[in-house]
């Protein structure tokens, strides 16, 4: 699993149509498959005009996409993008179903002028996408190592490291890191350490709290109103 | 195995790993396949048995033990039948769907120690995630059938799905905070020894958590008293009810499939996965971790315990099945939501509580070594990997003995064997 040879393949003269099995970059061929699935599951999303359907290619893309992540060694990512995105379109797909569903398969018929619109806004996304692509010099050679894999040290995907991170402490990296101030960068320099990311996750799990106070509170069964409310109400 | 291949049998490295995932993946497959040929005819026995009648008894001499096989020719021969209203490119596939997930979370479940697909650092949360899948399959079915019977099994199943998944995580969470590692191959290894090292008998909250995860997985494999979306009695057959033939048996061999891959997850998580309850292998002087003979066996015979408690797991679930009642959904809904994400909660608690002020269990407190290592000692051992002096300080903030603070050869990262 060299990601040094994403690109080998593309590299590799198309002429050479006898070559030995020996010769297919493996990693670079599954690499292909697994982008080409995204890439065209994607479009089919856009193209599609039945509403459960574009979730089912939504799935395959974004499962795809989790298969990109495994292929590159970082499981971690990939089982998020699986659990987060593809169980996360399941509840969309429900909920569009029964919110919008009036026939029994629903149809979306896109106007011309919102095609245009999303056309641009598309086309203006990738034309950035691409220029920061291109811009990041390690990428543009195909038989460059990424410095953390030139230096020797073994790149073992490990989620600990990352739980560990989260929580305050860096096991992997103990060189202790400028000092950024506040009480989470102190704690970390007391143990010897760079800082971690607890504010940030504490900062997110609050908001996510919040999230949930929210949807509960509005979701919550309205309160009952007094005869006398309903009444007014109704006259 | 390919490097077996490519060492010893002198083939190319492109060669042996093909081989190597070829007869992995044929591996799986068949313990699917045949597994659902074999559990299919044990739950129609058990059944009888529980309905106090004798069940299959004629086809294959005794016991009727060639009845799957009968019933999948049957199945074979059947015709493919479709709704003329359905969505057809949906139907087709919806269940492949189901069976492609299940077959994917297979792949990370370790049978014995290195009897695994394909070993993740993220095993546990990798199959929860794939399992999650499997539903995508039943809703599609449901929808795409055009029938009203499987879209309200399908509406079930995804009401369903929201209320068991959260209480699921949150007990699968407990023995990984245990083990501090997500890993599968890890979570079983550091349950050998004694049946005392098993995560259910790790404290009084593992063991009350094992039962609100198989309480919770037998929701998530739609079996009774959970099988809302099958709902014979309601629902003619739910989600399956347009379905014939062999696209009915894939959704049959998915959710056999799925069973034994909770009970497997539940026998790694809390059974002490492929270690025996006594550890007659160590007694005797063998490891599975070595790369002999007798390593292999022993891995073997891991593999059998695995697979004789995952299988203990589905029986119990069969046994469930014909016991209980099915439930409404709001019945669903409130055991999963309103008990067991509660429950879950305050046993998560209560033992990570456990494992901070009695990190020894109560052995540790009694101050002897008794039986076997306590669990304490061999936690956290990937702390002391590279970079580990940061964290050693850490944790030798809290009170922990001498012994535990030894370099332990059995620590993650370390182990031993040459695949």
């Amino acid at each position: 699993m060299m990601p040094s040879s994403l690109f080998g393949m593309a590299a590799m003269p198309l002429g050479t149509a006898a070559m030995p099995l020996a010769a297919v970059n493996w990693h670079g061929l599954f690499f292909l498959v697994f982008a080409a699935v995204a890439c065209g599951m994607a479009v089919a999303v856009v193209l599609a005009d039945n509403i459960v359907r574009m979730a089912f290619y939504l799935v395959l893309s974004l499962g795809a996409t989790a298969g990109l992540f495994f292929l590159a060694g970082s499981e971690f990512v990939g089982a998020m993008q699986l659990m987060i995105y593809v169980g996360g379109t399941l509840v969309l797909l429900v909920f569009g179903v029964m919110l919008t569903a009036q026939a029994p398969f629903v149809s979306i018929k896109t106007a011309t002028g919102d095609r245009v619109l999303a056309g641009i806004v598309a086309a203006s996304l990738l034309a950035v996408l691409l220029q920061a692509a291109f811009s990041v010099h390690a990428w543009r050679e195909p038989g460059r190592l990424p410095a953390a894999r030139a230096a020797g040290g073994p790149l073992e995907p490990m989620s600990s490291p990352l739980g560990m991170a989260l929580v305050g402490v860096r096991v992997d990296d103990p060189s202790p890191g400028p000092s950024e101030g506040g009480g989470v960068a102190q704690g970390g320099a007391a143990a010897g350490g760079r800082s971690g990311y607890l504010l940030p996750f504490e900062i997110v799990s609050v908001h996510l709290l919040v999230v949930l106070v929210g949807a509960a509170y509005l979701a919550r069964a309205k309160r009952r109103r007094s005869p006398r409310e309903l009444a007014e109400a109704l006259r | 195995m390919a490097a077996f291949l490519i060492n010893s049998l002198g083939l190319p490295a492109w060669l042996a790993w093909t081989i190597t995932a070829t007869v992995a993946a044929a591996l799986i497959l068949n313990v699917m396949a045949v597994g659902a040929l074999v559990f299919i005819w044990a739950e129609r026995k058990i059944a009888a048995r529980i309905q106090d009648r004798l069940g299959p008894t004629r086809t294959g001499g005794k016991f009727g033990w060639l009845q799957s096989v009968a019933d999948g020719i049957k199945l074979l021969a059947k015709e493919d039948l479709m709704p003329e209203g359905a969505d057809g490119m949906l139907f087709r596939i919806a269940p492949y769907v189901s069976f492609c997930a299940s077959f994917a979370a297979f792949i990370a479940l370790p049978f014995a120690f290195d009897f695994v697909g394909q070993r993740l650092n993220v095993g546990v949360f990798y199959v929860v995630a794939v399992l999650g899948l499997e539903v995508f399959g039943v809703i599609l079915a449901g929808y795409a059938s055009a029938s009203k019977w499987s879209l309200f099994g399908a509406m079930r199943e995804a009401a369903q799905v929201v209320s068991y998944e959260v209480p699921l995580g949150m007990c699968v969470v407990v023995p990984v905070m245990l083990a501090g590692s997500m890993d599968l191959v890890t979570i079983g290894e550091k349950q050998a020894g004694w049946f005392t090292n098993w995560y259910l008998f790790h404290d009084p909250f593992t063991f009350v958590i094992f039962w609100v995860y198989f309480t919770c997985a037998v929701a998530s494999v739609n079996r009774a008293p959970f099988d809302l979306a099958e709902a014979e009695s309601e629902l003619v057959a739910g989600f399956h009810t347009e379905y014939s033939g062999l696209r009915w048996s894939f959704f049959f061999m998915a959710e056999y499939g799925s069973m034994f891959l909770v009970s497997a997850l539940a026998s790694v998580l809390f059974l002490g996965g492929w270690n025996g309850p006594v550890p007659i292998a160590s007694l005797l002087g063998f490891s599975d971790g070595t790369g002999d003979t007798a390593g292999y066996l022993v891995r073997l015979v891991g593999c059998l315990n695995l697979i004789l408690k995952a299988t203990l797991g589905v029986v119990v679930m069969m046994w469930v099945r014909w016991t209980l009642p099915r439930l409404r959904i709001d019945q669903v809904m409130t055991t999963c939501l309103k008990y067991c994400t509660p429950i879950a909660a305050a046993m998560f608690a209560g033992a990570m509580l456990w494992s901070f002020f009695l990190p020894g269990g109560l052995v540790g407190l009694a101050g002897r070594r008794f039986l076997s290592r306590p669990a304490g000692e061999i936690r956290e051992g990937w702390l002391e990997g590279p970079g580990g002096g940061v964290a050693r300080e850490v944790v030798s903030s809290r009170p922990i003995s001498e012994a535990a603070m030894a370099p332990d050869p059995s620590r993650f990262g370390e182990r031993r064997v040459s695949r």
